[in-house]
């Protein structure tokens, strides 16, 4: 009895995370104060050598560990996302962390340990695994965000997200035990064998989806579980605000779309009103919401929280199209997101300036950044020439082949109306007078390394969609 | 689903009810024939040695917390050890590796809370990291 190497190597990501993750562990208790930083840079190295080592689950694809496992173009293209998310919110971590004096070897080592739950959600095949998956992530995250811990805001934070992220895993829970119960396996295809030969019992599997349902949806913020979304982003250090806008909710979407894409795609016809429905609240509940916010990170979550409902337009589309328009706009998604947080971070010096009137005058003091803030926020609007645009373009067009018209207009009003609370903070930046005087703080190297690679990926989006796109359509998972 | 579906769980039903019966019996059979010289003191209901009456809202000591963490992650390691002893000669060596892997992650868990202190019930102050 062993483990076939390919098996080994269709995880060899999560493997090298999961080394240096240890390695930082093991490492940090024995630096010395001064040394900590050390860390960062060796979760640095292993999430790159992750990113490059996504090269050996590409080449061997194919199920892995009898099947739990199941490596294809779209776990291999949700790796590469995720891995370069987690790679920028290290290097956007660095000074965050030495300025605020937190402890830097558990950051990381969350981090990393995060990614790998993220990564196994991607591609797990079996409802437990995507679970555990789910919950390495949770749980990793829950204590980041209450990482400044004698900070208020972090803890009310941290309990807020703990105590309602449990509750949304239990519905999880009991959702995987009901489909357990009404088809007798946990495995996505033969949930889906089952269901579509008429066998299982029906109204179980409609009353497990549902939770499951519920549960995934609390994680990824739609909108009658978002409750919880401003005051989480808002408490927690921004660079974690940062990889939570991101990271976990690709995560979340990568197994949304593969257990409702095959498990129960029998049942679909059962859910696409309920996503229908969702989208149109989450829209206008997340955008009517970010029009309210005077504090600049609470306005970026009712913004992410607006985006996860553009994102189920697509997945309300039900087709292939749909599934490559939701990769293209995660990509897109998350290099404006990193972006305009790790502005966010860097502006609110200690946490203490998140009030959008911090921003007056941000042209003056820093002319480059106030120039790649309003980049981030033009892409967000989905103005031409930036991702967004195209993003929102391929969602839309997905809903229009699917004959989604009601779905596509309400998404194109939302749009148009999120431009005021976006392009109010643009007009604060440049045409308002700096109220006091706040120190101009020199840009770390490793944010200019940030901001240069989220700046350039969220124009190249803009101006050459074309590779990322392809790179999404040969991903799809296919739809029978 | 269908009738075997269902009966393949009977077993874990005998099990159930055959552990009630057992427990129910030893407590039966020592009502019957056990002696009995009842002082105030063994009527009182036992609760690891504290007083089980009075304000739950007294203050105690957040270390404990920690040290209930430590040992739940131990409590499980002993878990799986047994489980793994049992079957290792089938398991051979694949099965050792497996588990010297799982050990090594475990005892990297336990450097990184001793050199932490929390093993130190009052850490002393200059050696805090």
């Amino acid at each position: 009895m062993s483990v076939p190497v390919t098996d080994l190597l269709r995880i060899l990501p999560e493997l090298v995370l999961a080394v240096f993750g240890t390695l930082i562990v093991l490492v940090e208790p024995f630096l010395r104060r001064t040394q900590k930083s050390l860390t960062g840079y060796i979760a640095l190295i292993g999430a790159l050598l992750a990113l490059l080592s996504t090269l050996a689950p590409a080449m061997y694809p194919g199920p892995a560990f009898n099947g739990l496992v199941l490596v294809d173009g779209f776990s291999i293209f949700f790796h590469f996302l995720l891995l370069m998310i987690t790679t920028l919110t290290i290097v956007a971590s660095f000074r965050y962390l030495e300025r605020e004096g937190l402890p830097q070897g558990e950051f990381y080592a969350l981090l990393l340990f995060a990614t790998i739950g993220m990564g196994l959600m991607a591609s797990g095949n079996e409802l437990v695994l995507v679970f555990l998956g789910l919950e390495t992530v949770s749980i990793a995250t829950y204590v980041l965000v209450g990482f400044r811990r004698t900070e208020v805001r972090s803890n009310e934070a941290a309990m807020k997200y703990f105590l309602l992220g449990s509750f949304a895993t239990a519905f999880m829970l009991y959702g995987i035990a009901l489909l357990f119960g009404a088809t007798g396996t946990t495995f996505l295809p033969d949930i889906a064998r089952q269901l579509a030969e008429g066998g299982g019992m029906r109204t179980l599997a409609l009353m497990g989806m549902g939770l499951l349902f519920v549960g995934l949806g609390f994680k990824l913020a739609l909108v009658p579980f978002q409750a919880w979304v401003p005051d989480v982003y808002e408490g927690a250090p921004t660079p974690v605000t940062a990889f939570l806008s991101a990271g976990p909710k690709a995560a979340v979407l990568a197994a949304f779309l593969r257990i409702f894409f095959t498990a129960l795609e029998p049942l679909s016809g059962s859910w696409v009103w309920v996503i229908w429905a969702t989208a149109i609240l989450t829209m206008c509940i997340g955008n009517l919401g970010a029009l309210m916010q005077d504090n600049i990170k609470r306005m970026l979550a009712y913004s992410s929280i607006a985006h996860a409902g553009y994102i189920l337009i697509a997945f309300a589309a039900h087709s292939e199209l749909g599934i490559a328009a939701v990769l293209f706009y995660l990509v897109a998604y998350a290099l404006m997101k990193l972006g305009a947080f790790s502005i966010v971070s860097h502006v609110s010096a200690g946490e203490a300036h998140q009030s959008i009137d911090d921003y007056a005058g941000l042209h003056a003091r820093h002319p480059l950044l106030a120039a790649c803030l309003t980049v981030f926020l033009l892409s967000l609007i989905g103005i031409p020439l930036t991702g967004g645009f195209f993003g929102k373009l391929y969602i839309f067009t997905a809903g229009i082949d699917a004959n989604l018209m009601g779905l596509v207009i309400v998404g194109v009003v939302n749009s148009a109306l999120s431009a005021a609370y976006y392009l109010r903070v643009v007009k604060v930046m440049y045409m308002s007078e700096p109220q006091g005087n706040l120190a101009v703080v020199p840009v770390p190297a490793s944010l200019v390394f940030v901001l240069t690679l989220t700046v350039l990926g969220t124009i190249g989006l803009g101006v050459f969609p074309s590779p990322i796109l392809q790179f999404a359509q040969q991903s799809v998972l296919p739809l029978p | 689903m269908n009738q075997n579906y269902l009966s393949s769980y009977v077993p874990i039903l005998i099990y159930f009810l055959l552990a009630m019966g057992v427990a129910g019996a030893i407590m039966l059979l020592s009502w019957l024939i056990g002696p009995r010289k009842p002082t105030p003191t063994k009527l009182s209901p036992y609760e690891c040695g504290m007083l089980p009456t009075g304000d739950a809202r007294e203050p105690f000591s957040v270390k404990f917390y920690l040290v209930a963490i430590l040992f739940i992650l131990f409590d499980v390691e002993a878990m799986f050890l047994i489980v793994w002893a049992v079957v290792l000669r089938q398991l051979g060596m694949y099965g050792f590796i497996i588990m010297s892997i799982f050990l090594f992650l475990l005892m990297v868990g336990f450097v990184y809370e001793w050199k932490k202190g929390v093993l130190d019930w009052a850490p002393r102050q200059s050696r805090r990291g």
